[in-house]
Order: structure tokens, then C-alpha cells, then sequence
């Protein structure tokens, strides 16, 4: 297979797309496009070890530039593709550069949600995204400093342990009624925010924040209830939107993402999109959906090339994430929306216990806390719907993969 | 620097001198040896920078906790010699470690 790749977008999804390709046989011309003047780097790292100072920055990058080169693929970085000419194969960047591709790789990723209330251009208010972000907010986050994070989700409560550890005092707000909502179910919520709590961070609930105060730089977040807590820093995580924009504008279908089949192919059949940036129908789920995680990124880049060069390969994957905070580590595999059963196993009071979801009898999701046991034997048994016995599935003496009824 | 050796699947060995405090599976990375796939990035949630290391030294390394044993059993093949590469930090006690990349990952 040959010709002129053109992949859009320099995270996770871009740098594996750039080994599958050349693994599936391709031997034409490729370049990447990236907006950050940086190499395709780890995003995971940004709000834990690299935010703690423990990582250099050398670490956080996925490959290094040897790999690139290696691998023949030509980096454009520090430049913004905008705009997308589907009829003459063009894409066309920032500089006025155009680009000639024969196919196209979409791996635009995604952007932060926006939160804009009254001061939200203050100076000491950051979003965590990017590696230039994490730069900003380290220059900032000292000991003793207090800390207001908007959103307790991953990165909200990622940050909010990375905080701690630096000796910053941390107050975390949460529109929700429960911390990680969209993520875990509430028996998981629970036991989070007690850990949260146990650390000394200070989590709020049901709190919506509507205003910053300060001159020049924040000096305090004001929420809808009145309450106002005063900040040094604020980081403000509270989801990202997928970086659809150019696809869209260039008539390219878009639904909660760019709009892909099981194939990572968009309406457009030069083009593919993979990683946080698109959607793409779930055979498992019964539905459309858009996965933010590192291993979609890795699995659809995958897809996505085997597919470029000819193959037909269905990406069918059972999704699955990861968060550390503490000494704890979480590892979710599966979707646990509309389970109808939760199965606890062990105990959470030992730390290391898990969370099972069912629906209809079939395992959907596993939420684990220090148990890699049960999260690896739970990607089989989801991978294959199994029923597992919940007697048996709620005894942690009792290997996962034995759970399932002979 | 500490030597280590990587063994590829298909055979070709890389040896490389490895900085001290990085994992062993970093050093893979950053000299492009190829079968460590590290897709959680060292985070012990995947298995794909599983390696076979050379029985002798099986029991010259400190011993997998329980988290990387749990990794572990999702990874082909793995036997009694099989480590996470992310889970092996470079120090001098590791000089001329020899690692086996097995053909398939997870």
C-alpha cells in the first residue's frame, strides 16, 4: 500500500497509528500534524506523576523522535491544520501550507470543556490538558497554597491527590451529587470520597461554581449556593469535547465526535478518524459511543491501519481505563451504565476489593481498587459475556475467571 | 549505565546501556526495541511490556508484587520467568540482565 497518509493530530492515537501503518505494510509517504510544538506525548502522566515533579519531561513522550524518523514519517508540529478540502485531497495549515494526501487519519482528540463564568480569564485559573498547561500550573501549585478544583472527576481527583503530595490545601467542587459520576457507580463514589476526605481534601457536592473573584489573579470561587472558598490556584476539570470542528465543516458526518463505523471509517471513504476526537457504534453497548481513553486511542489506531492497507478488521474491543490516586489504584473495564445488579468483591474496607456490574445476568463492567487480578480476569470474561455465579463472583478467594457458573 | 540486553522476537539482540531510574520497559521505548508495547504507559494495568527474563535471574530480581502478578496472568504465555518491564526499575544490581520479547503481547 502506498501513496501520501496525511494523520491529523499528534497524541496516542496519531504516534500508534504511525507503527500500525508501517507494521500492516505501508510504504508510502506519511506526515503528522500537530498544533502542539511538541512530540506525540502520554496524557495519563500530566495530572500524576509529571504534575508531582517525579517525571522528567523526557518521559512523558510516547516515542521518541528517532522513532519518527525510523519509521519515515515527517513531523509537522506547531502547526494547525484548518481546513479540509475533501474534493482535492487537501488539508491546509495555519502557515497557508497545503498538504496533498491520498488518504487522511483524524486524530484531532479533544479540547477542555470550558467553564465561562464571570473571571474565568483571571490569571492562577488553569485547565489540565496539555504538557504546557501542567508547566504552568507546577510553577504554581507550592506548599501551603490552597488549591480549588472545579470537578471531581479523573482529572479533578487526580489532581486533587497530586495536590496534596505537594502540600497544597485542597478543596474540590462538584456540581454532581457524587464525585467521578460519570465514570463509576455510587457505591464507588462513596468510597472514593471517603479516601479524598481521609487525606485531608475537602470535597463539596451539589456545588455549582458561577463566578472567580479577583484583580488580575483569582482570589476566590463564588458558587450558586453563596458559599465562597478562597484560592491560590485553580484547576478546573470538567470533561473535554472531541475536536470535531474540522471534519464538520468540511461536510464530514459528526454525532458526540466524528462520525466512525466499526471500522474507523468516516462518511468520507478517504478519510478514517480514531482516539478521543470520534464515535463509533458499539455492538456491545447497543448504542453509539465515544471512549476518552488512552486504550481506544492504541486499539482504533490499530483498526484504523489494518483498514488503510487493505485489511477489513472490525474494532470490537472491550473498552478499559485506568486512575491512580493515592495508594489506589482503579481499573475499570467495561461500561457499567444500565447494569441492573452490583456484586461487591472483597471488602473495601481491605482497599483492595472490586465493584461488578451485571445487566440481565451478563458481567458489563468491573470497577477494581488494588485487585489486578480481578480487572484482567474481568476484560475475558466481559470480552466473551459471560454470567458469572454472584455467590462466587463476590468472594475474592475465588478466582474471577472461576466465577462463571461450569 | 547498566547493560541490559534485549532479545526481539525473530532473535535479534539490542544491547543497550540503560540509564539508571528508568524502567526497563522506558529504555525499550526510547531505543525503539521492538515487541514492548506499553499501552498504559507503565501504569500496570495492560500486560504488553511483558518480557521472559533469563532463569538465572529470576531470582536475582526483587520479586513481582501483587499487582504485577495479577497484570501478568493476561499476558501469552506467561510462565515463571515472565516479569513487566514496567514494573523493573534500572539500577547496577541489573547489569546484564537479558530480557526475551515474546512474539505476541495482549
Amino acid at each position: 500500500m502506498d501513496g501520501t497518509f496525511v494523520i491529523v493530530g499528534a497524541g496516542q492515537a496519531a504516534s500508534q497509528a504511525v507503527d500500525s501503518l508501517r507494521r500492516e505494510g505501508f510504504t508510502g509517504r506519511m506526515l503528522l500534524v500537530g498544533d502542539e510544538p511538541e512530540l506525540p506525548y502520554q496524557r495519563p502522566p500530566l495530572s500524576k506523576k509529571f504534575l508531582a515533579g517525579e517525571l522528567d519531561r523526557e518521559r512523558v513522550y510516547v516515542r521518541p523522535r528517532s522513532f519518527y524518523e525510523q519509521n519515515h514519517c515527517e513531523l509537522l508540529l506547531g502547526r494547525r491544520a484548518t481546513g479540509l478540502d475533501r474534493v482535492g485531497h487537501t488539508l491546509t495549515l495555519d502557515d497557508g501550507t497545503h498538504l496533498h494526501y491520498d488518504k487522511l487519519l483524524l486524530a484531532t482528540g479533544s479540547r477542555p470543556r470550558l467553564l465561562r463564568i464571570p473571571g474565568a480569564e483571571l490569571g492562577g485559573v488553569h485547565y489540565l490538558r496539555s504538557l504546557a498547561d501542567v508547566d504552568a500550573i507546577r510553577a504554581e501549585a507550592t506548599a501551603g497554597k490552597r488549591a480549588v478544583i472545579v470537578g471531581a472527576g479523573y482529572v479533578g481527583l487526580e489532581c486533587a491527590a497530586t495536590c496534596v503530595k505537594l502540600g497544597l490545601e485542597v478543596t474540590v467542587l462538584e456540581m454532581e451529587d457524587r464525585v467521578m459520576s460519570r465514570v463509576v457507580a455510587p457505591e464507588m463514589s462513596v468510597f472514593y470520597t471517603a479516601e479524598h476526605v481521609a487525606h485531608g481534601v475537602r470535597i463539596l457536592c451539589n456545588t455549582l461554581v458561577s463566578a472567580f473573584e479577583g484583580t488580575g489573579r483569582v482570589g476566590a470561587v463564588v458558587c450558586r449556593d453563596g458559599s465562597r472558598h478562597p484560592a491560590d490556584l485553580v484547576i478546573v476539570g470538567i470533561g473535554i469535547v472531541p475536536n470535531q470542528e474540522l471534519a464538520q465543516q468540511a461536510g464530514i458526518a459528526c454525532d458526540n465526535g466524528i462520525a466512525v463505523d466499526d471500522r474507523c471509517r468516516t462518511s468520507d471513504p478517504c478519510v478514517f478518524a480514531i482516539g478521543d476526537c470520534c464515535s463509533h457504534p458499539s455492538h456491545r453497548y447497543g448504542r453509539r459511543i465515544r471512549l476518552e481513553s488512552v486504550d481506544n486511542a492504541f486499539e482504533q489506531a490499530k483498526t484504523a491501519a489494518a483498514n488503510l492497507c487493505g485489511k477489513d478488521v472490525v474494532h470490537d474491543k472491550v473498552p478499559w481505563f485506568w486512575s491512580d490516586q493515592f495508594d489506589l489504584k482503579l481499573q475499570i473495564v467495561g461500561l457499567s451504565q444500565d447494569y441492573d445488579q452490583v456484586v461487591l468483591r472483597g471488602d473495601p474496607a481491605a482497599k483492595a476489593f472490586s465493584c461488578c456490574y451485571l445487566r440481565a445476568g451478563e458481567l458489563v463492567a468491573v470497577d477494581a481498587v488494588n485487585d489486578a487480578r480481578s480487572f484482567m480476569g474481568a476484560k475475558k470474561l466481559i470480552a466473551e459475556r459471560a454470567h458469572p455465579d454472584p455467590a462466587r463472583l463476590a468472594d475474592l478467594t475465588v478466582p474471577i475467571k472461576e466465577s462463571v457458573a461450569a | 549505565m547498566t547493560r541490559l540486553v534485549y532479545v526481539e522476537p525473530g532473535g535479534n539482540r539490542r544491547e543497550i546501556d540503560a540509564l539508571d531510574g528508568l524502567s526497563v520497559m522506558e529504555v525499550a521505548l526510547l531505543h525503539n526495541v521492538q515487541g514492548i508495547i506499553a499501552t498504559c504507559g507503565g501504569s500496570c494495568s495492560c500486560s504488553t511490556c511483558h518480557a521472559h527474563v533469563d532463569p538465572e535471574w529470576v531470582e536475582r530480581l526483587d520479586p513481582p508484587d501483587d499487582m504485577e502478578l495479577g497484570t501478568l496472568e493476561a499476558a501469552p504465555g506467561h510462565d515463571a520467568t515472565s516479569r513487566l518491564t514496567c514494573q523493573l526499575r534500572v539500577a547496577p544490581t541489573l547489569d546484564g540482565l537479558v530480557l526475551h520479547i515474546p512474539a505476541k503481547q495482549a
